[in-house]
């Protein structure tokens, strides 16, 4: 049984590092980038940047003054208990998010769309988002948040099947160059990329793509992984670096999943996990053990499973 | 490698000179008072009228478009985390009115204006556009903060719309997007980068299906 109290330490915990430390894959891809970077206003950019996390860091601050909206990826072995269930579960990371945003401090991001009503806490109407997975066996719970930052960056579109490959390249390369001019998407990023399903659901896997996967991973469907690396090397093609100066680093690396869609349809959704990529993960025990990581390990075979049944037999 | 940049270290209440030596691309790094001003307060101050809480530009000639992530403790204390600017294009609209009552000579944000809102309003109050670099250099602004030395209207405009007046020391980096003749370091950029996207658009294909208010002109900015 996994107590309340443990949840929400490792909660609040976890809404500190993810605001502060830079998770380790995105901060070797930055510096690959700013290695092979030479444009002077570009390297400039990322050097900044680099330097922006040892800030953070050595002084315990957010890295970004946006501190993002926070959001909450829960996933359950299928042996864990949460003493008071779920609802106390939800009230737990309600509660941290609430308190962290005082503590670290973060920005209260967080407000009704309408009447602008403010909490200075981060919780509201939906908010922060509660995402849930399951995983077969297993007496855990990972918790990962995410701190997604940007206004910018994001899109959706109906394609269709005879828009191919081409029309996916070209809707990659459009809200690339819409959102990385003037660097209002804060790349280089790591770009994610939903393909099928319905709009909801492309809208999910775009952003989980983005931020649920770390640089360097790659689909276990070799062509998919392939279009990964070439979606890559595309983006770096633009011209444009950070801040939509002249420059080759605009995606630190592309991650695509997809869903089964519609037989008419091919809907793609992009999505820009920004240099303030913020994630941390947390494996919670059943017998108190509690495991940090930057790692969210969401994309599992079960994840993905394409079969009726679960084992496959 | 890179060439170097040129740096300079300037006030938040600049001279004439100082203001004019300014370069498009210039590293800046400021000292002296900012305070934080965006859509909550321009609208309070422009369009509901009312008055500014502290003497302008007197106090301060440098605007942040700014929420800071901060609290303030029950006993009026605060502590102040990291700084990062928000996007400007957006608050076109009041600007010209905001530089005409505020006095401002420094705009400090993310991402610049449009180069009409340089032409019609910055060249003629003399005023300069600087931007955040990154966007993501919080913890780096921070640094530079010394104190938080007021804070108004935050019962008002909650705390990320309150105009927090800061006091601030080698405040930076910032870059000078644009000068005192509405020069635009984003716009050269993008006429440079222009030729090269095109090329990368090579065999792609429009999509099947328009949308409304489509446009293929890769160098339209669609702020
Ligand atoms: S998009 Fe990311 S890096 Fe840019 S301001 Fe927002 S949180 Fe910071």
């Amino acid at each position: 049984m996994i107590t309340i109290e443990r949840l929400q330490a490792t909660a609040e915990e976890l809404m500190r590092r993810a605001a502060i430390e830079i998770p380790e894959d995105y901060l070797t891809g930055l510096k690959t980038a700013a290695a092979a970077e030479d444009s002077d206003l570009s390297s400039f950019v990322l050097e900044a940047m680099l330097e922006n996390y040892d800030a953070a860091k050595e002084d315990g601050r957010a890295m970004c003054g946006d501190t993002g909206c926070p959001r909450w990826y829960v996933k359950m072995g299928n042996e864990a208990r949460v003493d008071g269930g779920p609802v106390a579960l939800e009230a737990a990371l309600r509660r941290a998010t609430a308190k962290a945003t005082s503590t670290v401090p973060l920005r209260p991001n967080r407000v009704h769309p309408l009447w602008r009503t403010d909490y200075d806490n981060n919780v509201g109407i939906g908010a922060p988002e509660i995402e849930y997975g399951f995983e077969p066996g297993g007496d855990w719970i990972d918790l990962t948040t995410v701190h997604k930052g940007g206004l910018f960056g994001t899109d959706y579109r109906m394609l269709f099947p005879s828009d191919g490959i081409q029309g996916i390249k070209r809707f990659f390369l459009d809200s690339l160059v819409a959102f990385g001019k003037r660097g209002l998407a804060c790349q280089p990023a790591i770009i994610g990329i939903g393909l099928g399903g319905s709009k909801d659901a492309c809208m999910v896997l775009g952003k989980r793509a983005a931020c649920l996967r770390v640089v360097g991973d790659r689909n276990p469907d070799p062509k998919i992984a392939e279009l990964e690396d070439e979606m890559k090397v595309l983006g770096n093609s633009i011209g444009m670096g950070a801040m939509g100066f002249v420059g080759k680093s605009m995606v630190i690396d592309c991650n695509i999943e997809i869903g089964f869609c519609h037989t008419g349809g091919m809907q793609m959704s992009v999505h820009a996990f920004c240099l303030s990529s913020r994630r941390a993960v947390a494996r919670i025990y059943g017998d108190g053990r509690v495991e940090y990581r930057t790692n969210p390990e969401w994309f599992t075979d079960y994840q993905r499973r394409e079969t009726v049944e679960w084992p496959q037999s | 490698m890179a060439t170097e940049l040129k740096k300079i270290r300037l006030s938040t209440s600049p001279t004439d000179e100082a203001l004019a030596a300014l370069q498009i691309g210039d590293i800046v790094y400021l000292d002296g008072v900012v305070y934080t001003a965006r859509e909550g307060v321009y609208k309070r101050v422009i369009e509901d009228g009312v008055d500014l809480p502290l003497d302008l530009p007197m106090a301060s000639a440098a605007n942040f478009h700014c929420s800071p992530a901060a609290t303030q403790h029950d006993d009026g204390s605060f502590i102040l985390g990291a700084v990062t600017a928000t996007a400007s294009f957006r608050f076109s609209k009041w600007i010209g009115a905001w530089l005409a009552a505020s006095g401002a000579k420094l705009i400090i944000g993310k991402g610049g204006m449009n180069p009409e809102d340089y032409r019609d309003h910055f060249v003629p109050h003399g005023a300069i556009y600087l931007t955040t670099v990154g966007y993501g250099t919080g913890a780096l602004l921070g640094r530079g903060v010394k104190a938080v030395c007021e804070l108004h209207w935050r019962r008002e405009l909650g705390l990320a719309q309150a105009m927090w007046v800061i006091e601030v020391k080698n405040f930076g980096p910032f870059i000078v997007e644009s000068d005192r003749h509405g020069n635009s370091l984003f716009e050269r950029e993008n006429a440079k980068i222009a030729a090269n996207i095109e090329a990368a658009y090579n065999g792609t294909k429009p999509a099947v299906l328009k949308r409304f208010g489509e446009t293929d002109d890769r160098q339209d900015e669609l702020i």
